[in-house]
């Protein structure tokens, strides 16, 4: 339960593409994160599957179900919303209860169906509570709650996590994750935050001005990104890109290195520059240095080194993990 | 960061505050005291406050003198036959403009206000031609069709910034929830949307029962409300204040009592969208 195939899927918006032609399998039990900058379309492209948005062309199947023509209702599918989209006259009983309401439940059955949800996500004491009594992790919950309720198909969330605070947004990262493990159902989540996508997904998927750029596991992505776009935008702090003369040397139109994969020295290397800022963090050091030929560049090192503003450093990219791409941007 | 204030200034905010306040009501105030006042006392110089001879001649008299009941009946049926009538157009239109609206939404709002812009005695002559031919002339049906469409623009209006309000993704929350159109309308629009239109429907009745411009000129004597009630006592033979007052007292109290009972409702109606 839960495969689902688009196949030449495609929406425009007004005579705008938003999504020119793509195709997409996703597995059973899978965790895919949709990651993009703004206005990629990851956003659109969930709201296709989920029905919200009638597509321009193409079609989606559901465990095997052309369900392309189907209203939202019909496709067995849970979306939990960026602003949680709670009813605000409703208790957090009522909001977890509502899809099994609509169902036709009878009582009994969605008493202990809402009493198991609420138990899974602490939410037992606050039943009776209306939303706006809740703090944000609180409502994010009963959103997830209501979703789960219904056993559905698969789960869309839509940015779920970005009006929470920092330290909760990582506690409910795991959370998520946790709820992917004990519950197994196929799970698409689109965020724009590369660190969620790397934390949580089993496969990413990156799109960019409706494309998609790569498909891959978070690592194949890391160690293998298939073009400058995927480089850029996965890692953190991102990867150093060069090009010109210095990438030429290294036999490349541009050449990559991720922060951490730049060896530091006070003596010797390959580009020399003067560090502008160092960012200590206490595990990790991020110099901030500017090279001669080689412009600005980030090198992340481990621990404490006693660098600091103003000070001569050279930087050397470690030989294997020298990313190289071509003129048109595809990895070689 | 809160101000910190000092008590003479709360002081002195309080007095202004019900200073304001006073003078604001004091109109109202004066209607009601005179109403109980003998016609003598009414127009004494200088009048008396409270040392009067308190009576209820004026009250009898108005009553005996033209229908209470038979206005009042009259008021009831205009104000609110035209606020259900208005509301059975101006939901679905308020509705279509705040979910789905187009790029031509906001100047067909504007146009709907724009109507409100014009002076009605512009289209009296008209308007009163049309009632002639037609035999609406001094009936309620005539009175409930021009005063709905008179408020129907403030009617939509208010709605829409109420519906605006209610996020789309809630209702997209429920369709994904497998709410049917009609479900969605019934357990998620309406409860939300029912202090926005109870507020519409307050403000709307008041202003349908205070209307006077049409009232007057449209109604002899079978279909006149209250307006008409109050105006029948300041006649070209003479003013008379205190059954005037009476009167007027008669025909504002129905409203008062309605108006403070849900001053809350109506508050929140009014401010609503400007202040979140």
């Amino acid at each position: 339960m839960g495969r689902i195939n688009l196949r030449q899927v495609s929406k425009s918006f007004g005579g705008v593409a938003v999504i020119p032609e793509l195709d997409l399998d996703i597995g059973e039990g899978e965790f895919v994160v949709f990651v993009g900058p703004s206005g990629c379309g990851k956003s659109t492209l969930l709201r296709l599957i989920a029905g919200l948005e009638d597509m321009s062309g193409g079609t989606i199947k559901i465990d095997g179900e052309d369900v392309t023509s189907q209203p939202p209702a019909k496709r067995g599918l849970s979306m939990v919303f960026q602003s949680y989209a709670l009813y605000p006259h409703m208790s957090v009983y009522g909001n977890i209860a509502f899809p099994l309401k609509m169902a036709g439940d009878d009582k009994a059955t969605i008493d202990k169906k809402v009493q198991d949800a609420a138990r899974i996500l602490n939410l037992t004491d606050y039943l009776d509570r209306k939303p706006r009594q809740l703090s944000g992790g609180q409502r994010q919950r009963v959103a997830i709650g209501r979703a789960i309720v219904r056993e559905p198909r698969a789960f869309l969330f839509d940015e779920p996590l970005s009006n929470l605070d920092a330290a909760l947004r990582v506690a409910m990262r795991l959370e998520i994750t946790e709820l992917h493990h004990q519950l197994g159902t196929t799970m698409i989540y689109v965020t724009h935050d590369q660190t969620e996508a790397m934390t949580m997904a089993d496969r990413i998927v990156v799109l960019n001005k409706g494309r998609i750029e790569q498909v891959g596991s978070p690592l194949d992505l890391y160690r293998k990104p298939a073009n400058l776009f995927v480089a850029g935008f996965i890692g953190s702090p991102k990867m150093n890109l060069v090009s010109g003369a210095e990438a030429a040397k290294l036999g490349a139109a541009t050449v990559g290195v991720r922060p951490e994969h730049m060896a530091v020295s006070r003596e010797s290397g390959l580009w020399q520059g003067t560090i502008g800022i160092a960012e200590h963090l206490g595990s990790d050091t991020f110099l901030h240095v500017r090279t001669e030929g080689a412009g600005p560049m980030t090198a992340r090192v481990s621990g404490e080194m006693g660098l600091t503003h103003g000070e001569t450093v050279w930087l050397s990219p470690a030989p294997d993990k020298v990313h190289r791409f071509d003129q048109a941007g595809l990895s070689l | 960061m809160a101000r910190a204030v000092s008590t003479p200034r709360k002081l002195a905010f309080t007095a202004i505050g019900w200073s304001i306040g006073l003078l604001i009501f004091f109109p109202i105030l004066w209607t009601a005291i005179t109403s109980f006042k003998t016609e003598g006392e009414a127009i004494a110089s200088p009048p008396s406050f409270l040392f009067f001879h308190w009576t209820l001649e004026n009250y009898a008299e108005v009553q005996s003198r033209s229908d209470y009941l038979k206005h009042f009946i009259n008021s009831v049926v205009i104000s609110f036959g035209s606020t259900g009538l208005g509301l059975l157009i101006a939901i679905p239109a308020a509705w279509a403009m705040a979910f789905s609206p187009t790029k031509r939404t906001k100047d067909v709002l504007m146009w709907m206000l724009s109507t409100k812009m014009m002076p009605p005695v512009g289209v009296l002559v008209p308007i009163y031609l049309l009632f002639r031919d037609t035999g609406l002339l001094d009936k309620l049906t005539g009175l409930v069709i021009v005063m709905t469409l008179i408020n129907l623009p403030i009617m939509v209006w208010m709605l829409y910034t109420y519906f605006r309000d209610i996020p789309g993704e809630i209702l997209e929350a429920a369709r994904m929830d497998g709410a049917t159109l009609a479900k969605e309308i019934v357990y998620v629009l309406t409860p939300m949307a029912i202090p926005g239109i109870a507020s519409t429907v307050l403000l709307n009745v008041i202003l349908s029962w205070n209307e006077a411009f049409w009232t007057l000129n449209l109604t002899a004597a079978g279909a006149a409300p209250l307006t008409a009630f109050i105006a029948s006592y300041s006649s070209p033979e003479g003013l008379f204040w205190a059954k005037l007052s009476a009167a007027s007292t008669l025909a504002v109290a129905p409203i008062l009592v309605l108006g403070w009972f849900s001053q809350r409702q109506l508050v929140r109606g009014l401010t609503f969208g400007a202040v979140k």
